[in-house]
């Protein structure tokens, strides 16, 4: 059970409260048309799954509705931080130095 | 019979309250304060169970939750049955019933116990696999059999009539264990102020205080333990939870704790002023801070025969002594590699009974304990260990050797001391079980010949667990723990001053965990290391020279620690056997993952409140009550009970629907339409939004209009569908099937969230605030007339048209759309005015043959249309174009809606896909099974390509015969010809591929 | 051609409404006396509920807000702007939506004076027949809390005058703090039935009083 920060309510709540929505930062290709059917297809079904920092998106379900970023730690479970939709990570397995298995 | 082992005096039982209770039934008497094990052991009672594997006799080991042997069937009626109960932790109560889990037929004379003689050296770990497995065929045969031999406890076969429940907790400190440690840490956090839960498994707190020898300020150690419970009881943000075992530690400091609040009162929760109480409570804490207070558990030393009914761990001995006063035994001998154990040998000789010697593995002992024995004219018997017991029914003598502990040999004589119970004690392994929940994989210390906790973020041990010892260093490392959890909360801790404790030298402990005995381990006779799941130490050699060098493995392979015992008494022996056969080191060896739940926990405490009737909310409609009164058959659809079908007298469901069919096709038929989705749209940018979000085009819908609308996920799958109004310019009002409201409003955040918030719109649901009623047949505008000011003429308000205006007086808004392909008012209104439209309307409808309708009906009706529900005739991987609806795409549109792109991928263009085609049965009676797969050739045979399968199947009045949708590789090519659907059974149906439109194609009898 | 469908969803007269638990069974054992009840139950039905939506970075919203409802429009998670006397309230239930419920019948004429006030991208949507307003007062209220909801419903946590959504039992509810003994939930129709019967259940053991 997994202790979460929602960045617009400005406090933990519970983990029943929220929903995983999977891997943070998918953007949709801005020109679909203009995409090759391979890079459609990595848009819609690769994921990265790493081991150590993964950026995952929430969903606050039954708080404020609102969606929003974790890093977590995929074998610790621990959240480094929590941050707005459209806003970018300032825990990067760049940033800390940590290897990320590919 | 007399509690012939209970002293007259002292222990912390209540001598003027006897309760009665039975065994295997035997009736037996004890007092309040007992543990059923304790009160057994007064009695005398030796054998309380037969042993897993082997069926030994066996008797109790131990006072607490490491108990392995003396687990106990609880309950005195069917529906009270508990199994798995430690009867080490069970308290008595007047009327207890308990008895043995294992021996078959009973636990004195088992039948297994003579396969077990006989087979005994016969059984190596692995036995009933290597035995049994084959024939593979016959294995369901001999499980039933070895099951029923060999099992532990029962559930019950009646209902449970008791409650639990659930409750969610929040604190800066949790502690579990309340000892010494625990308690002191408890004391610092709540004085405080910080918000503090103190659990602990046993009827008292106070953990090792209440059997200690050393006295506290100059006072009983109890007294300290009632004192310090007093104050933090009146603290007001302080919880003492007794009788509680933090039976599991989850991610981010969420512990669950299991409270048993009557389970030491009686046989089934006591009533109070009428009210049920509740039996269990499961507390879900988020704590700030754990401090892990848990202690330790002595270790037995593992020798041959070490597991009959008189061997014992040497606290225990202490325990019963001291807190019930039962001197479980006449002579005893003590073998020990460390100096704390000797207080069982001194606490017997107190209690009045003969200590036959003192066995130290050690070879030159000294400390205060050692010399107060000596003092006391205690025979020490140094360098030397038991190395076997020797009696069937009750330790007779035991068999005392010097040993050569670098060596791992027997080096001297054996001696054989006549005595009835031999109490051991290989040293005090810290109880890192729950730490270990978390993943923290234990760390050994060589200071401490123990594991302790692995790291864990917001953890504290203290105490036992931490490797802290001496009475005094725990209270200081207790009272740190608590200091450093206040900081790590941001509080600051008032100071304290520790009690006085007298230091107790002792000297430094020998490393011994296996005895050598005379013979090797595979010839001696067997040396438990696991009692409760029979596991000794020539089973751990065998699986090491089997190859089994990874103690997971070895776990596996020989069954140590499993299922409830969870390693708690034998597995830092068996890893230190393993490592010693496999030439390593403890360390090296590593320990097994301990899991939750730390003890077992009844499946009531796991459900709460869940259950029964609150097991899944059941959400109802405003006119629920009215359906329930006309004999409603109800569906559960999403958790939405729905009206399934409304039987009139004796009807069958078949003969219900098919007067409901024709009720709709020749009168009027009315449908509780209330929980379709309803999500109300508002904003500028709301059209545009539509135009993203749906495959067809909203840029033309004028107001006043309604359309239906087919959604696809990004992959260009369809994921609902449903019907929009425009209601005005900036607003929509979006329905969506029933089981996919909530998700579809959530996909209309996130895409608005995430990736399109420069939108100006809004959503919100409106499910729950709009009832709807859908009225359908050729007579709907008659009887609808009769009740609205609208204008309902085919002129002003035609078909897919919506119109606002009044409905037996209540404000509505009424769409003329259809699901049934006939004359069609859906009427929305606010739900708190739903049941006074619903009765006008059949006030006024019993001239026009008004019937009320279900689901069941309503599925009929739409497939005859061709109309798909999605869900059912979809599964995720249906795109538009397969199911035909072409003309619901708007590849026009210029922004690429979701869904858009991927259709132009070359898996979506294949002309092979799954189309959707009508199925109608050569049989025309014949209803196909809903799921049943198709196939070209009925001679083909096993395996043949399937392709395709059944999605709705029903037989129609209207038409006179049954008919199918489904889903046919290349199904529009396909009109005409016929397909095969063989059945499990062997018979092979038949059908015809016809258009999906079964009825009214053109429309019409919508269009009037 | 208009931008929007408002209209009063209340009937002129006649028609009788019926609240979200009017087939509501109560099936566990209760107290007769709400004195010496350790939890009273009472539903205020019928009471008008608009979801609101806007821009709080834009003060102009903010005013026209205060204008039409006479309360502060909170701007963050937690504290309740609200009226007792005048029965009006308003709720932060995320950075762009507030709840606001208003006495019985009077939804329509707030809605109008709201959108008076208001300009630009904004939007008020009716929910009064979607949600009801249970009210639990008693000295157990907060153990009964404790059983249906995550949320840390403490004092020092939850204080009067606070207000969250959280999940209750295995649905959701909106729990608030109204005075020092006496919470409101506000839950919706469809789950009215499940979690009235499930508070009273979880309340049995310390005496439970339904106001009727």
């Amino acid at each position: 059970m997994l202790h979460i920060y929602c960045p617009y309510c400005e406090e933990y709540r519970e983990e029943e409260e929220f929903r995983p929505k999977g891997e943070a930062h998918i953007a949709r290709p801005a020109e679909p048309e203009a995409t090759s059917d391979e890079a459609w297809g990595d848009y819609l079904f690769f994921r990265k799954n790493p081991r150590g920092l993964h950026h995952e998106q929430w969903y606050h379900a039954a708080g404020c509705r609102k969606f929003f970023n974790a890093t977590r730690d995929t074998v610790s479970y621990q959240i480094l931080e929590t941050y707005k939709a459209g806003q970018q990570p300032t825990v990067t397995a760049a940033a800390s130095g940590k290897k990320v298995a590919k | 019979m007399s509690q012939r082992n209970r002293i007259e005096q002292g222990g912390r039982i209540d001598r003027s309250r006897p309760l009665r209770f039975s065994f295997n039934g035997v009736g037996y008497q004890g007092f309040a304060g007992d543990t059923l094990a304790s009160a057994l052991l007064a009695n005398g009672v030796d054998i309380v169970n037969r042993s897993f594997k082997y069926a030994r006799v066996r008797g109790i080991v131990a006072a607490g939750a490491e108990e392995p042997n003396a687990v106990v069937q609880l309950g005195a009626t069917e529906a009270s049955q508990v199994p798995n109960v430690r009867a080490t932790q069970q308290a008595l109560y007047d009327g207890l019933t308990a008895g043995s889990t294992n021996g078959w037929p009973n636990v004195d004379r088992d039948l297994m116990g003579v396969l077990g003689k006989v087979g005994g050296k016969f059984m190596p770990p692995g036995f009933y696999y290597k035995t049994f497995m084959s024939p593979a065929s016959m294995w369901p045969k001999y499980e039933k059999y070895i099951r029923k031999a060999a099992g532990l406890g029962r559930s019950p076969r009646e209902r449970d009539p008791d409650i639990y429940d659930h409750i969610n907790r929040h604190c800066d400190v949790l502690v579990v264990g309340a000892g010494p440690a625990g308690l002191a840490a408890a004391l610092v956090a709540g004085r405080a102020g910080a918000r503090v839960i103190l659990c602990d498994e046993q009827e008292e707190m106070g953990g090792s205080l209440l059997d200690s020898r050393e006295p506290i300020d100059g006072r009983p150690a109890a007294d300290w333990v009632a004192a310090v419970l007093q104050e933090l009881g009146a603290m007001p943000d302080v919880l003492l939870l007794p009788r509680t075992t933090a039976n599991g530690y989850h991610d981010h400091n969420f512990v669950t704790l299991h409270e048993r609040r009557t389970e030491h009162l009686a046989d089934l929760a006591p009533a109070q002023n009428g009210r049920r109480t509740v039996r269990a409570r499961m507390h879900r804490v988020r704590a700030g801070q754990v401090i892990l207070a848990t202690g330790t558990h002595e270790r037995p030393l593992v020798y041959a025969n070490n597991d009959v009914p008189g061997n014992m761990i040497a606290g225990a001995v202490s325990a019963y002594i001291h807190r019930y006063a039962v001197v479980p035994g006449q002579r005893l001998v003590l073998s020990t590699s460390n100096d704390h154990a000797y207080r069982a040998a001194l606490d017997w000789r107190e209690a009045g009974r003969e200590v036959v010697a003192i066995v130290d593995a050690r070879g030159n002992p000294e400390g205060d304990l050692v010399a107060e024995a000596r003092k006391r004219g205690i025979r020490i018997i140094t360098g030397s260990a038991v190395i076997e017991t020797r009696g069937s029914r009750r330790v007779s003598s035991a068999l005392v050797a010097k040993i050569d502990l670098a060596g791992f040999k027997v080096s001297g004589a054996v001696e054989e001391l006549a005595c009835d119970t031999v109490a051991s004690s290989g040293g005090y392994s810290p109880v890192v079980h729950l730490a270990a929940h978390t993943g923290a994989r234990p760390e050994w210390r060589d200071d401490v010949l123990g594991f302790v906790p692995g790291k864990v973020k917001g953890m504290i041990p203290a105490g036992g667990v931490n490797g802290v010892m001496a009475l005094a260093e725990v209270l200081a490392d207790g009272v740190e723990a608590g200091c450093r959890a206040l900081m790590e909360t941001g509080m600051k801790a008032a100071p304290l001053r520790l009690p006085e404790v007298r230091r107790v030298r002792e000297g430094k402990a020998a490393a011994l965990y296996q005895v050598p005995h005379v013979k090797p381990a595979m010839r001696a006779p067997k040396q438990f290391v696991d009692q409760q799941n029979d596991v000794t130490a020539a089973g751990i050699e065998l699986a090491t020279r089997e190859g089994f060098e990874s103690i997971e493995h070895v776990k596996r392979y020989t069954g140590m620690g499993f299922g409830t015992d969870q390693g708690k008494l034998g597995n830092i022996n068996g890893m230190a056997i393993a490592a010693r056969c496999l030439g390593q080191s403890i360390p090296e060896t590593g320990t097994t993952v301990f899991r939750p739940n730390y003890t077992p926990i009844t499946f009531g405490a796991v459900a709460g409140r869940h259950c029964g009737e609150f097991f899944d909310p059941r959400r109802y409609t405003a006119l629920h009550a009215w359906h329930v009164e006309h004999g409603a058959k109800f569906e559960e659809v999403g958790q939405w009970m729905r009206p399934w079908y409304f039987p009139r007298g004796n009807e069958t469901m078949h003969e219900a629907v098919q007067r409901e069919c024709r009720a709709v096709r020749e009168n009027v038929g009315i449908l509780d339409a209330s929980t379709l989705g309803k999500i109300e749209i508002q904003g500028k940018d709301a059209r545009e939004f539509l135009n993203r979000l749906y495959t067809n085009a909203w840029t033309k819908l004028d107001v006043g209009k309604a359309r239906y609308g087919l959604m696809c996920k990004d992959d260009g799958m369809i994921m609902d569908d449903g019907v929009t109004a425009c209601l005005g310019e900036n607003h929509f009002h979006m329905t969506t099937t029933t089981g996919g409201a909530a998700g579809v409003l959530d996909w209309m955040e996130m895409w608005h969230q995430t990736e399109w918030p420069e939108l100006e719109v809004y959503f919100n649901s409106v499910t729950d605030h709009w009832a709807a009623m859908a009225l359908n047949g050729p007579n709907a505008r008659k009887l609808l007339a009769e009740l609205t000011d609208i204008d309902l003429s085919k002129d002003k308000f035609g078909f897919m048209d919506w119109r606002e205006g009044t409905v037996a007086g209540v404000p509505a808004r009424v769409f003329r759309i259809s699901f049934t392909g006939e004359l069609s008012y859906e009427i929305n209104v606010q739900a708190n005015h739903a049941m006074h439209v619903w009765k006008a309307l059949f006030e006024k409808g019993e001239k026009y043959g008004l019937t009320p309708y279900g689901t069941e009906t309503m599925h009929v009706l739409r497939a005859e249309k061709g109309f798909v529900i999605i869900g059912q005739d979809t599964d995720g991987s249906v795109t538009p174009e397969d199911l035909g609806m072409q003309w619901c795409v708007g590849y026009k549109k210029p922004f690429s809606w979701i869904g858009r792109r991927a259709l132009s991928r070359p898996d979506t263009r294949r002309t092979d896909r799954k189309q959707l085609v009508g199925l109608k049965p050569l049989d025309s009676k014949l209803v196909l099974d809903e799921g049943a797969q198709i196939v070209l050739d009925k001679e083909v045979k096993i395996p043949m390509p399937m392709v395709g399968h059944v999605t709705s199947s029903y037989f129609s009045p209207t038409l006179g015969h049954s008919f199918a949708l489904a889903l046919l590789k290349g199904g529009s090519q396909r009109i005409g010809q016929t397909v095969y659907l063989p059945m499990a059974d062997g018979r092979v149906h038949a059908a015809e591929v016809v258009s999906p439109v079964f009825y009214d194609p053109n429309g019409e009898r919508h269009h009037v | 051609m208009s931008d929007l469908s408002i209209f009063d969803l209340n009937p002129a007269a006649g028609a009788k409404p019926e609240s979200p638990l009017a087939m509501t069974r109560v099936t566990v054992a209760t107290v007769a006396s709400a004195a010496k009840a350790g939890v009273v139950v009472r539903e205020h039905a019928f009471l008008g509920h608009l979801i609101l939506r806007g821009r709080a970075s834009d003060p102009a919203f903010c005013a026209g807000v205060e204008q039409a409802l006479g309360l502060p429009l909170p701007l963050k998670m937690g504290p309740l702007s609200r009226d007792e006397a005048r029965g009006v309230s308003v709720q932060w239930m995320s950075p762009d939506e507030w709840l606001v419920i208003v006495p019985a019948g009077s939804e329509f004429a707030t809605e109008k004076r709201l959108r008076e006030a208001l300009s630009g991208h904004y939007a008020v949507m009716n929910v009064s027949g979607g949600q009801t307003v249970l009210e639990l007062s008693g000295p157990a209220v907060r153990d009964v809390l404790m059983k249906c909801t995550p949320y840390d419903v403490h004092p020092g946590h939850f204080p009067v005058g606070k207000a969250v959504s959280s999940v209750f039992a295995k649905s959701t509810a909106i729990i608030r703090r109204v005075a020092e003994d006496r919470w409101e939930l506000v839950i919706r129709r469809s789950f009215a039935d499940y979690l009235f019967r499930w508070v009273l259940d979880a309340s049995e053991e310390f005496g439970v009083h339904v106001v009727q």
